[in-house]
């Protein structure tokens, strides 16, 4: 424990040089700047902004990239607020509670709410990530092969099958990111496998290509053919800033959406999604004003806002402990890890400590200049938002073409970039999440390879495989996982009654419902 | 791949004000896909030499096999699910209108931008291809300000160019403007 202390106390020590903090606060600008562009989530603001990593030392991308996290994060919560269009799920209560402050002349409480509940909820999630991540680690380093081999199917199977609507979409999206997985040699015989005998694919398609490809250039086509004629209105805004009465009735709701957000974030299968909801059903029942509640409740914006906040700093626990990105963010986050040749993995704590360290203090450092810079900003970032869509989007696909040229410079990769941009407009076009796919191409080959080396250790017995304790238990859990949906059909319930409790399920239709009529009367 | 995309165009595509459960027959492009993708994948594997049984019990083939038969099982299971209505829900964002029809012809216009660039980036230099991407994709998407168009484009290419070569320390293609930049 005390050790841990003692890394942290270096981790601050090295992110805190005048040169580092200038890398900190680039990255929370950038991040939150390319995060509040319409269009733009969390997870292509990572992608987008990868190559400027390309030649500076790790340390100091990393530092970077927390900027960039907790900014794209931010910054999408300010589109939600001012546009009233969620960028992704877990954004949708804070667009609907959010832009109906806005309308009602409250886009700077909602605004603040949103920014302090952020800070506050990346706070605590970044200090219980410090205190479970490197416990996690050194839990797992003591586990074999098999063991890891089992978290790893774990993960594939919950990402693919628990998250989104449809398990099979989900599993066509995985079985294609496992296919492009195979792309290059094999790590064991040497041999090249679907290379299509071009050398420059022989050590598999560069990841920042496919990341680039899918999030950037899949999203930037599907947007063109269904492009808004006329972009939603932007509700103007001055400085954020909060009476004592906002504060009364936000703090409480910050802490609870905290509490929901960050355990779910950390298990494999958690998102952000449910967290948010179940935070905004508590806020409402617990809200001594329930009847504000869908015209614009402070609480409805400060919950859901910090337990969205506290599931991405949730999702760095099972990253950087064991290497298993569990949401898109992360996934792209962990590209970067394997361009720096780092092997993400549960030796990182061991092998990596300063580095970790320092990327820990670092999401500390870009948490605090976010609150400090983007209040006061808030106003220009509005601006952004009155960008020109075709300007925007042209942006979008010429920023992508850049970043997956600049890393190697050859045309191939652009060839690459086109095809596996094809590919996430088909993704998009026929409602097959992206996320199964990211994570299949990269826990494939690992996955691959530990099976291998398993089997090689255990001498080539299948039974190896469920020699350990762990790895039985995590097989358990995940047929469970599989099963259970089968039984509760069996049961004649649906999944979604137990997943949601029933006041929840009809407020969301409610909201759903006045969103859509929102929507419907814009476009006229 | 240019040419299969442009199927859906053919295809009305429902949006959310139509619940009924028609069936939406462009998905049997994805079966398509995967079809090639894991037949592509079983034809490149079978023709990996093996006998490295002793020190690889596994060996390189059993991967690529499983994920290929798993793509094969996903076509045929989701060919069974089209007819019985099965759908994807199409994605939804900030600037997508979900009432207006597929826009085809604009996506058609930038995959062939984005082949142009593809072709031109070499020999043209990424200041002179970039500036021409952004200024003719900005057009496709309806900016008709043609000359405001290529100067910010201009801009962009150049500033990226210089901000890749001496602050990244990355040299992008200069082109036929080698020596001059």
């Amino acid at each position: 424990m005390l050790d841990n202390l003692g890394w942290l106390i270096q981790g601050f020590e090295q992110a805190a040089t005048p040169m580092n903090l200038l890398y900190a606060c680039i990255g929370v600008l950038l991040g939150t700047a390319v995060g509040v562009l319409p269009g733009i989530g969390p997870a292509m603001t990572v992608a987008l902004l990868l190559p400027i990593t390309y030649n500076v030392s790790p340390s100091a991308a990393f530092i970077m990239f927390a900027g960039i996290f907790y900014g794209g994060m931010y910054g999408g919560s300010t589109t939600s607020i001012l546009l009233n269009t969620p960028g992704e799920s877990s954004s949708v209560i804070t667009a609907i509670e959010g832009n109906k402050m806005a309308k009602a002349g409250r886009a700077a409480q909602a605004l603040a709410t949103a920014a302090i509940g952020s800070f506050v909820a990346g706070t605590i999630g970044t200090l219980l990530l410090a205190l479970f991540a490197p416990a996690i680690s050194r839990f797992a380093v003591t586990l074999g092969a098999p063991s890891y081999l089992a978290i790893m199917l774990f993960a594939l199977v919950a990402v693919t099958a628990v998250l989104g609507s449809s398990k099979l979409r989900g599993g066509i999206s995985l079985f294609l990111g496992l296919a492009i997985g195979l792309v290059g040699i094999d790590s064991l015989t040497g041999q090249a496998r679907a290379t299509f005998g071009l050398p420059q694919l022989s050590d598999g398609i560069d990841i920042v290509v496919i990341a680039v490809a899918i999030f950037a250039l899949g999203e930037a086509l599907w947007v063109a053919a269904h492009l808004r004629q006329k972009p939603a209105e932007v509700i103007p805004v001055g400085r954020p800033w909060m009476g004592k009465s906002d504060w009364q009735r936000s703090w409480k709701p910050w802490l609870r959406g905290t509490a929901y957000g960050f355990p779910f974030g950390a298990l494999p299968a958690g998102g952000a999604e449910l967290p948010t909801f179940l935070s905004y059903i508590t806020e409402k029942k617990l809200s001594k004003h329930p009847e504000e509640f869908g015209k614009g409740a402070i609480e409805g914006v400060a919950g859901p806002e910090a337990a969205n906040n506290a599931s991405a700093a949730g999702t760095l626990v099972p990253m950087l402990s064991l290497g298993l990105p569990t949401n898109a963010t992360a996934a792209v986050m962990l590209t970067a890890f394997v361009s720096y040749g780092i092997q993400p993995g549960p030796t990182l704590f061991d092998k990596e400590p300063l580095l970790i360290w320092t990327l820990i203090a670092s999401l500390f450092i870009g948490n605090f200049l976010l609150l400090v810079l983007n209040l006061p900003l808030a106003p220009l970032w509005a601006k952004l938002l009155r960008t020109p869509r075709p300007y925007l989007y042209a942006g979008i696909l010429f920023f992508a073409t850049l970043g997956a040229f600049a890393v190697n410079i050859q045309p191939l990769d652009l060839v690459l970039l086109l095809v596996f941009g094809l590919l996430g407009l088909m993704m998009r076009r026929f409602g097959l999440p992206v996320l199964p796919l990211i994570i299949g191409v990269i826990l494939g080959p690992r996955i691959e390879r530990q099976l291998r080396q398993s089997l090689q250790l255990g001498g080539g017995e299948w039974g190896s495989l469920f020699t350990e304790p762990v790895a039985i238990g995590v097989y358990v859990c995940m047929a469970l996982l599989l099963l259970a949906p089968l039984v509760l059909k069996l049961m004649h319930r649906s999944e979604e009654t137990l997943l949601l409790v029933e006041d929840d399920k009809d407020q969301r239709e409610k909201a759903t419902g006045v969103h859509e009529k929102r929507l419907r009367e814009e476009s006229k | 791949m240019t040419g299969p995309i442009e199927k859906p165009a053919e295809q009305p595509v429902t949006t959310q004000e139509q619940p009924e459960p028609t069936v939406d027959r462009a998905q049997y492009l994805v079966c398509a896909v995967l079809v090639l993708v894991g037949a592509f994948i079983i034809y490149d594997a079978l023709n990996l030499p093996a006998g490295f049984a002793k020190v690889d019990p596994v060996g390189p083939r059993l991967f690529p096999m499983i994920i290929g038969i798993g793509l094969l099982v996903m076509a045929a299971i989701l060919a069974i699910a089209i007819p019985r209505g099965s759908r994807g829900e199409a994605d939804a964002g900030e600037d997508i209108d979900p009432d207006r029809p597929s826009d085809w012809r604009t996506v058609g216009l930038l995959v062939a931008i984005f082949v142009a660039t593809i072709l031109l980036v070499m020999p043209l230099g990424w200041a002179i291809t970039g500036a021409l991407m952004f200024a003719a994709c900005a057009t496709v998407l309806g900016s008709k300000h043609y000359v405001r168009n290529i100067v910010i484009g201009a801009v962009l290419s150049t500033a990226s160019f210089y901000a890749f070569y001496s602050g990244l320390g990355i040299p992008l293609p200069a082109g036929i403007l080698d020596g001059i930049l």
